[in-house]
């Protein structure tokens, strides 16, 4: 692997869960809870995970947009978790994010020129009005929208344009890393690959580095490197994309592949079916988080935390009996 | 031969808006047979969710009217009964699920009253006799415990386990046919698989027929015996889900089923996705011709002009192309 430009160490968020008439905190949801990963520049680590699994919270966790509760998130050589307030303003020049819903992360009164040229303005990127606007324009350009677009306001455009006008907002800055949440969900199938490949033009241009969480996993597959699953805020498996889906060691990331259905009624395959529900992340099982609606538990599985192993080359687990 | 069903000629269901008529179906035919199901593709805005709703005059009018077209149920049209006799077809023939479950259940009562409250529809039942169908209709659908949860309210159950619920409701009427507008497209694939199967199950059992309304591919894929493609209020393709999967004959169809990343397909790992350019026209002014053709990378002069008429290529598969 390159260089590595992220790591993130043990990272933990547990949010306060209040109740009674004095609001106390009656309990602690562990939305994520020890999360390690690094990613290398230039790479992408995809993030999947069904809904509740902690993967959105890591990713604003990392940029501090949700402040972590324990670990550390390193970043060239720094830890982001103790940089004071200017630190991290300047951060996030290098470290960018974008949102799922291309409706609700627009404000909707600016007109795009503003809203791409804001971070522009924010960092002093820009010397003049201009200079600025040509700037802007040549991002518009960037990310396929046209130059008249400028003086445009979000609802003006469709979901997919609107994601183009996210992406030209993240690339304002030049940042090194962009966390991708979901970027493509809300998004038809069509407009859906239209945006992945330009996340991958724009990652050979600029040399990006991505962290792409979502939860589907062709997606994810189609575009990452490297994939780190998450069950109930733990990571479960990290391996090269195409070690994992062809070889997946951890029995929650089978069962999460064999339940992708497949646009070829010709396939038939063999669906591992999980039975009930994730369970509550406030009292996750002891133990192997998953050892509820596991297939091949074992007594001691409910026991024992299985820790993340290298258990092939570049290929982690966190399994007492697979691998 | 199977005896139809549902059959849906020449529909036209639009929507008087400020801005002018919305031609939300336009000219939609197709037609259910017993036993099947159907799939309805397509995405957003296509027509599809109104289509399936006008079936059930689930439309409010104004703004909608229906404009055109035929929707014989049984042989019967079903545009001109009275509001009494769409409530009957409703309560004992045909059943809807939505998308998204809590906004369909009522929240302020037990799901073995909002079940119980169907089944004393579609028979003479006392109130204890229809709680405990109630009992049984949540049994049916595996919902665990079902003795206890048949007095739980709908805030109490997770996602999956509302749409079970929303099934069970749905199938308490004993339905011929069950309309399943993307029943599945809130879920997490895990959950998503286990309520296919539910329905796949339900389907044998009952022998009713199903129109699944759906946007992903491989759902239809795995679960559709024939399938319609939908774009902007029209039927652009019709076929056995084998050929529409085997051999696309339209370009709009060829295009979905390219622009999905595959998770069976490690050669096709990191390759681009075939994107269709552009976005979905306006329905308010749609184009004259091929409401395609302004995307479509084979459009010559004449799709432009003309709209062309669904044209059989094979056994049971249509398509609407000049190609």
């Amino acid at each position: 692997m390159s260089e590595t430009l992220l790591s993130v160490k043990q990272l933990k968020k547990h949010f306060a869960v209040s109740g009674g008439i004095l609001k106390r905190t009656v309990d602690r949801v562990h939305a994520v809870d020890g999360v390690s990963f690094d990613i290398g520049k230039g790479e992408t680590l995809g993030l999947v995970g069904e809904s509740g699994c902690g993967k959105s919270t890591t990713g604003r966790c990392i940029l501090r947009l949700i402040e972590p509760s324990a670990g550390e998130v390193w970043f060239q050589g720094t830890d982001v978790t103790r940089m004071g307030h200017d630190a991290l303003r300047s951060l996030r020049r290098d470290m960018q994010i974008i949102f799922q819903d291309p409706y609700a992360s627009l404000n909707p009164r600016l007109t795009v020129g503003a809203i791409v040229g804001e971070a522009l303005q924010i960092h002093g990127l820009a010397k003049s009005r201009k200079a600025m606007e040509e700037r802007v324009v040549e991002l518009l350009e960037t990310v396929g929208l046209q130059p008249d677009h400028l003086g445009r306001f979000p609802h003006e455009f469709s979901g997919g344009q609107r994601q183009r006008i996210g992406i030209a907002r993240a690339l304002a800055v030049e940042p090194k890393l962009v966390i991708c949440d979901e970027p493509v969900s809300a998004l038809d199938v069509s407009i859906q690959a239209q945006v992945i490949n330009l996340l991958e033009d724009l990652q050979e241009k600029f040399g990006l580095t991505y962290l792409f969480i979502a939860h589907d996993l062709s997606v994810v597959e189609h575009i990452s490197d490297r994939v780190a699953v998450m069950y109930l805020g733990r990571v479960v498996e990290i391996a090269p994309s195409r070690a994992l889906y062809d070889t997946p060691l951890h029995p929650y990331t089978e069962a999460l592949l064999s339940a992708v259905p497949i646009p070829d009624p010709t396939v038939k395959r063999k669906r591992i079916m999980l039975q009930g529900d994730v369970p509550n992340p406030i009292r996750p099982p002891s133990g192997c988080h998953f050892h509820t609606r596991c297939p091949i538990a074992k007594p001691d599985c409910s026991q024992r935390d299985p820790e993340l192993l290298e258990k092939r080359p570049g290929h982690w687990v966190a399994c007492h009996y697979r691998g | 031969m199977a005896e139809t069903l549902l059959d849906i000629r020449g529909l036209k269901t639009w929507f008087k808006t400020d801005d002018g008529m919305v031609r939300a179906v336009d000219g939609v035919s197709l037609y259910i047979d017993r036993g099947e199901t159907l799939g309805v593709v397509g995405e957003s805005g296509c027509g599809k969710t109104v289509t399936a709703r006008s079936v059930l005059k689930l439309i409010d009018m104004p703004p909608g009217r229906f404009e055109a077209g035929q929707i014989l149920w049984r042989g019967r049209d079903v545009i001109p009964l009275s509001p009494e006799e769409m409530d009957k077809i409703r309560a004992r023939e045909i059943a809807i699920i939505f998308q998204e479950p809590m906004t369909s259940l009522n929240p302020v009562y037990t799901v073995g009253d909002q079940i119980a409250e169907v089944l004393r529809q579609h028979d003479e039942l006392s109130r204890k006799q229809a709680l405990s169908g109630a009992v049984d209709m949540l049994r049916l659908v595996n919902i665990p415990n079902p003795q206890k949860r048949v007095h739980d309210y709908p805030h109490q159950f997770s996602g999956g386990m509302r749409q079970r619920v929303m099934i069970a409701m749905a199938l308490s009427c004993k339905p011929q046919l069950l309309i399943a507008d993307e029943p599945t497209t809130a879920l997490d694939v895990t959950i998503q698989a286990q309520i296919l199967e539910l329905m796949q199950e339900m389907k044998d059992k009952l022998g009713m027929s199903i129109m699944l309304i759906t946007h992903a591919m491989g759902v239809v894929a795995e679960t559709c015996q024939r399938v319609v493609v939908m774009y902007a209020g029209k039927v652009v393709e019709e076929a056995p889900v084998e050929a529409l999967f085997g051999n696309p004959r339209h370009p709009y169809t060829q295009g979905l089923i390219r622009s999905i990343p595959r998770v069976d397909r490690a050669a096709a790992r990191r390759e681009r996705l075939e994107a269709i350019p552009g976005t979905v026209p306006s329905l308010l002014h749609p184009p004259v011709g091929c409401r395609f053709a302004a995307r479509c990378k084979y459009a010559m002069d004449i799709c432009v002009r003309e709209m062309p008429p669904l044209k059989e290529v094979g056994p049971g598969h249509r398509v609407a192309c000049v190609l």
